[in-house]
């Protein structure tokens, strides 16, 4: 019978990612419930280091596959062996991050597997012995809650920074098991990787993210927010106006056609807050909006508002954080 | 180059929901093709102008979804399939396997789709249709290379991009920014009309509803609490920048 709910330990830069701990955690509550135990799947190159340490978020046991072959993430690799793991561990449950590599391995994952999969999930709970999800659609303005009664593993995609990271057992070790990599046909040849430096946080994953709309008016003011954005230690983000003309990458745009994000504090600046842009970052803890409108859509959202000229606001605005958090 | 499009209706980005009888009501809604998919559809028309070939546009749902492939037709695209699965209760599963067993019947070099759909977003079917069809994937494309043979994609990674090659026929994933999808022209709407518009059944593609039956279950559909709106300070911006500040650390307690 299919036991034990896993994760996958997302490891990037040699790091493990934030995600990972919070999939642990919920993990944690749903095995406790359920008296099934939690394990870890970790897959990369160099990784086998950082697998014991998930033991104090919760892991009981992480089953590593080490190898040069998985330096670079592909798709192939990585559903190669997860999929051959899962396979030979027969869990009831496997919990990735709605990451960009979480996504591509569960859609992967549950077609080999035969299985269901709950995208984007913004809770996990048992209810009755079984996991039920909880995801939004329609950009978030409706919310489902679904069950994967039979097939098994039950997969789910979690969005990232949204469940809790509760205190970790300081020493707790998990037992890490090694298992062979076996890769398998790769076909995705990786011919080349380009980076953008940045010391920010990424913004699926940033505590608190400065967003700037069309009222920056132009790309030369960016660096107003990006100011900000240092003091607070924030991501930046955009609205599509601002990513449209130009001004910033496709990358940092947060809404329907964007980065849906969580952050504890968003800070919409010269945001109209068009529904499809509320769908990006609506489920932010706490929103801040500094508007010369008034009447702006963005204040029947913002816990707090400022009306007023952004250019003069925000400068002053950072001032203040930086005084506050001196 | 024969291209194929896996393509999805859904609602308009502006459109407002509500609840009947514990499900989304489709009442009143105008529907749209799936934001990722128009991208979908605009790469392939490009690629057939630069190398020729052929543009198919397929998908799955009732008749009304015909309007959303119409639409595809009046773009540039040659053929569309559509397969009725007899069913609402469709998941990511259902969708994927009465996609790919089309497929499958059918030649093709490259499938495009989008990377999710706005509605659900899932981001798996794609996938899903990869594993089935037992070709290689590159999810969120915003530039792609057709040459005999291999496909080159330029995708999303975090914190930058890469770029992937890929054996073809192989399937590729549509993220923001990959085109700008033309509008039909009145021209093109009117040879769609024409266009051959194949509609199928399950039984037609050798399925039944015990093959595609939805492996996740909906227990329970409902509308989030809506936001309530907040304090909202007007006056000198040195007085209303402190007063956010204190309240985000007194009130709020996030910084
Ligand atoms: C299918 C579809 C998908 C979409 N996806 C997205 C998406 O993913 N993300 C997204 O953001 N949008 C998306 N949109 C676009 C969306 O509808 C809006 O057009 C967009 O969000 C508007 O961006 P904005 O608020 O920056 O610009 P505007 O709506 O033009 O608002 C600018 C705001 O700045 C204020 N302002 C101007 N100057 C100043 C100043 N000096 N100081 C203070 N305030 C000032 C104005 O009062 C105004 O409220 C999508 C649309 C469609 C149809």
């Amino acid at each position: 019978m299919a036991k034990g709910i896993f994760v996958f330990a997302e490891v990037k830069d040699g790091k493990v990612k934030k995600v990972t701990y919070e999939l642990l955690c919920a993990a944690r509550k749903a095995a406790n419930a359920l008296g099934e135990e939690v394990c870890a799947i970790m897959a990369g190159k160099g990784v086998s280091g950082l697998a014991a340490a998930l033991g104090e978020y919760g892991a009981d046991k992480v089953f590593v596959a080490e190898s040069d072959a998985l330096e670079k993430f592909t798709t192939d690799a990585f559903t190669n062996v997860i999929g051959s793991i899962l396979q030979e561990q027969q869990p009831s449950a496997f919990l990735l991050g709605f990451s960009i590599r979480g996504r591509d391995l569960a859609a992967q994952l549950a077609q080999r597997l035969g299985t269901g999969a709950a995208s984007d999930c913004i809770n996990v709970e048992v209810e009755n012995g079984q996991l039920v999800f909880t995801r939004p659609i329609y950009a978030g303005k409706a919310v489902i809650k679904v069950s994967i009664p039979e097939a098994r593993p039950a997969i789910a995609t979690i969005r990232p920074n949204v469940l809790p990271i509760d205190a970790p057992a300081a020493g707790k070790t998990a037992e890490v098991v090694a298992v062979s990599a076996n890769v398998g046909d790769v076909r995705q040849v990786i011919k080349d990787i380009v980076l953008q430096v940045s010391s920010r946080p990424e913004l699926t994953e940033a505590d608190v993210i400065v967003s700037g709309g069309r009222g920056m008016k132009g790309p030369e003011n960016f660096p107003i927010l990006e100011a900000l954005a240092d003091v607070v230690g924030a991501a930046v983000g955009a609205s599509r106006a601002a990513v449209d003309a130009g001004w910033v990458p496709q990358s940092i745009q947060v809404g329907q056609t964007g980065k849906t994000v969580s952050p504890t504090l968003y800070i919409a600046c010269g945001i109209s807050g068009a529904i499809q842009h509320l769908a990006g970052m609506g489920s932010s803890k706490c929103i801040v909006a500094v508007n010369k409108d008034p009447e702006a859509n963005i204040f029947k959202v913002a816990d707090f508002g400022i009306v007023g000229d952004l250019f003069n606001v925000v400068p002053i605005l950072t001032a203040e954080f930086k005084k506050i958090l001196a | 180059m024969k291209i194929l499009v896996l393509l999805k209706q859904t609602f308009d980005t502006e459109a407002k929901i509500s609840i009947e009888g514990g499900k989304i009501s489709r009442s009143g809604v105008s529907m749209i093709i799936n934001a990722y998919d128009e991208f979908a559809v605009e790469e392939a028309l490009k690629i057939k102008e630069s190398l020729g070939g052929e543009v198919t546009v397929v998908s799955t749902g009732d008749d009304g979804v015909q309007d959303a492939l119409r639409q595809a037709l009046a773009m540039g695209a040659d053929k569309a399939v559509l397969i009725n699965p007899g069913t609402d209760d469709v998941d990511e599963f259902t969708a994927a396997t009465v996609l790919a067993k089309a497929v499958s019947g059918m030649e093709y070099d490259l499938i495009l789709a989008g990377w999710r759909a706005v509605d659900d977003g899932s981001a798996q079917v794609a996938g899903r249709v990869a594993e089935i069809l037992g070709i290689p994937i590159a999810k969120l494309a915003s530039k792609i290379d057709v040459e005999a043979g291999k496909a080159t994609a330029t995708c999303e990674i975090e914190g930058g991009t890469e770029v992937i090659e890929l054996p073809l026929p192989a399937i590729i994933t549509a993220q923001k920014g990959l085109n700008e999808p033309r509008y039909p022209s009145m021209k093109g709407i009117m040879q769609a009309k024409k266009k051959p518009m194949d509609k199928k059944g399950l039984g037609d593609l050798g399925l039944d509803a015990g093959a595609v039956a939805a492996k996740v279950k909906v227990l329970s559909v409902s509308l989030p609490a809506a936001r309530a709106a907040g304090k909202v300070f007007d006056g000198e911006p040195a007085d209303t920048s402190a007063a956010v500040v204190k309240a985000l650390r007194e009130e709020a307690k996030v910084i």
